[in-house]
């Protein structure tokens, strides 16, 4: 007995019963299809929150001023005065595993050029403060140390903010917009980055050296934040220690102090997130495994029922020479072929709905690999393994009497 | 005369709760290559039992069982299967064709469990076969598109496919009206004619004068066992028989 003619044999005996083959596809075809488009859904997510992430600057580390308590009344972090010129000076110079930092003050309210106006925060950084949030120019430039020094009345400002000041396409490099009663001139534009995970307009702020904001518009000399970058994304971790170590140091923390400021890195944010994600992935797979399950329980109670049915056909074919195993191999060929055919038909199925989810709902979407081979390889397992338990009864039937079977 | 049969004291008992039942109780006979043999007995008589084990599904208790030369006893159930496969033919009461299958692709599956047989061949001996027992016109019927008397014509060349060197037929008439028996017993003879070996079960000892000889077996015994110089056509009797009104 060959391979070929086992094949031929399952086909034929398949190519009889096409209607019922095609049901018990069916739930092999639906475990298959909503596994891929669930580990699509997951991977999507996933990859979209990832990208924003990085969007955002993966290596970002914040420094807020908190914990501090007067009186027992917690104040508001941006009116606590923990950070200093000193300390931003400090990460600067004595760190090894932070390249960039920027301090960061702001204040809002409306800004306005000619008869429009529009509300918005303008937020006073150095120029490093590009590179750790990952903002570009479209036009213009950035200003400089010595603006800085100077505290100049010059800023760079966003996307959104020109299109709401500048309603008759003036070029707004060289214009001058009012903040309140203080008038600063345009030197730059920010290339758009569009909404940012959370839903917030990353192209609505105005940037201005940190001096003019602290003394021009606030009247104050500590930080409301402090943004650093570490060296690359692995070394957030050393960097955020670096710098709890020198604030301490500069903050004149004793041992059993608690830290008067709060570290936050995005890899928490992005741990956070990829957490929930991944439990999403992995529950949704569960569900979809489950429906694998019980499309392989079909298959096996098909197969079962074939092998009653057919025992007639089963005792003829043993009397004219077929093997024990040769009916063993047509039933689990059989049922291989079932659910082999219903897994392709299942991930064809599986990658259109991923598509249709994306087009539809616009949800991202991402047809992993290795989730078609998984779900194909859990496919002919579940052929195998519910298969078996049939074609081995199919097998051990007596001829004699299976051949006499009314 | 070379002898495709030889029993030798065959014994087959079987256990049924706490009771052995004796259903062949030492059988002895050779049937040689072109006879066509007629096994009778009524129901109970052991003709079952020994068809089974003629047709090596089934081993003797006791005794010993030469097919073409090949000891059957001591075999086991794959070395039976394929001994089947390449001596036997059944033909069967109730056909027992494959459902919705084309006669070719129905004689052929004997041939379909001999890895060496290629398809080029296998086709070729299917035709081969349906030729002889006047089916070529037939080739692609379905089974459940021919008449019953067709069913067995291809179940008969099903069982001429792989050449066997004995064909076993059990009842091989029982469903079928007078006249169509009469058909397959003509064809049959034919193929007796031609120098087959042919073992004819059956309850109904008015086929016993259709063939060369004839075994009656009763309570496991042997109780008759005559040859048959003069054998009567089939041919003749259905000639004689009245048409049917409808042809």
């Amino acid at each position: 007995m060959n391979f070929a003619n086992l094949f031929r044999i399952a086909f034929r005996a398949l190519g009889n019963n096409k209607m019922r083959g095609f049901l018990t596809m069916l739930g092999i075809i639906i475990g298959v299809a909503s596994v891929i488009t669930m580990l699509a859904i997951g991977q999507g997510s996933k990859r979209s929150i990832r990208a924003q992430i990085e969007e955002m600057g993966s290596n970002m580390i914040m420094i807020h001023p908190g914990a501090d308590r007067r009186g027992g009344v917690r104040l508001e972090a941006s009116e606590m005065e923990t950070l200093k010129m000193d300390d931003l000076e400090s990460i600067i110079n004595e760190t090894r595993y932070v390249a960039a930092c920027s301090p960061s003050v702001s204040s809002s309210g409306q800004v306005i050029y000619g008869a429009n106006n529009y509300p918005t925060s303008v937020y006073g950084v150095n120029e490093d403060y590009m590179e750790i949030r990952k903002y570009t120019l479209s036009q213009g430039e950035m200003f400089t140390e010595d603006d800085i020094l100077n505290s100049a009345k010059v800023c760079v400002v966003g996307q959104t903010i020109v299109d709401n000041l500048f309603t008759n396409g003036e070029n707004p490099v060289g214009q001058v917009i009012r903040f309140g009663k203080i008038p600063l001139q345009i030197i730059g534009v920010l290339t758009p980055k569009g909404y940012n995970t959370m839903g917030m307009d990353q192209d609505d702020l105005v940037l201005a050296p940190y001096t003019t904001i602290q003394k021009r518009f606030l009247a104050i000399t500590h930080f409301q934040t402090i943004f650093c970058s570490a060296i690359t994304e692995e070394y957030t971790e050393q960097a955020e220690e670096e710098i709890a170590s020198l604030l301490r140091r500069n903050h004149k923390l004793g041992a059993m102090e608690e830290d008067d400021f709060n570290i936050r890195s995005q890899q928490e944010l992005s741990t956070m997130m990829n957490s929930t994600s991944e439990m999403m992935t992995v529950l949704l797979a569960c569900v979809a495994g489950i429906s694998l399950l019980v499309g392989g329980i079909g298959i096996m109670n098909i197969m079962y029922v074939s092998v009653t049915e057919r025992t007639k056909e089963i005792g003829l074919r043993m009397s004219i020479g077929a093997k024990g195993r040769d009916i063993l191999a047509q039933f689990l060929i059989e049922a291989i072929l079932i659910s082999v055919t219903g897994g392709l038909i299942g991930v064809l199925l599986g990658i259109g709905a991923s598509w249709i989810v994306n087009a539809v709902a616009h949800w991202p979407v991402f047809v992993e690999w290795y989730s078609v081979i998984l779900s194909f390889a859990v496919c002919t397992v579940t052929g195998i393994f519910f298969g078996w338990y049939p074609a081995q009864k199919a097998s051990n039937l007596d001829p004699i009497e299976a051949i006499r079977y009314e | 005369m070379k002898a495709i049969i030889e029993l030798k004291d065959i014994k087959r008992d079987f256990v049924v709760g706490s009771e052995t039942v004796h259903a062949l109780r030492g059988v002895s006979f050779t049937i040689g290559s072109g006879e066509f043999v007629t096994i009778m007995g009524k129901s109970g008589s052991g003709k079952s039992t020994l068809l089974n084990l003629l047709g090596c599904l089934d081993t003797p208790t006791s005794g010993e069982y030469l097919l073409d030369g090949c000891s059957v006893r001591q075999m086991g159930k794959n070395d039976r299967a394929e001994l089947r496969n390449h001596k036997i033919g059944f033909v069967f009461q109730s056909y027992n064709l494959l459902p919705k299958t084309t006669a070719i692709e129905n004689v052929e599956l004997p041939l379909l469990y001999n890895s060496s047989v290629s398809a080029k061949e296998r086709e070729r001996r299917a035709i081969e076969a349906l030729d002889a027992v006047g089916l070529h016109d037939r080739l692609y019927h379905k089974s459940n598109q021919m008449s019953g008397g067709q069913q067995q014509r291809v179940a008969i060349a099903r069982a001429l496919v792989n050449d066997p060197v004995l064909i076993l037929a059990d009842e091989a008439t029982g469903n079928l009206d007078t006249r169509t028996s009469f058909e397959i017993l003509t064809l049959f003879q034919e193929l007796h004619a031609r120098g087959r070996t042919i073992v004819f079960v059956t309850h109904n000892p008015e086929l016993s004068a259709y063939s060369s000889r004839t075994i009656v077996l009763k309570d496991g015994h042997v109780v008759q066992d005559t040859a048959n110089p003069r054998m009567a056509s089939a041919r003749e009797t259905l000639e004689s028989l009245p048409q049917n009104e409808d042809e």
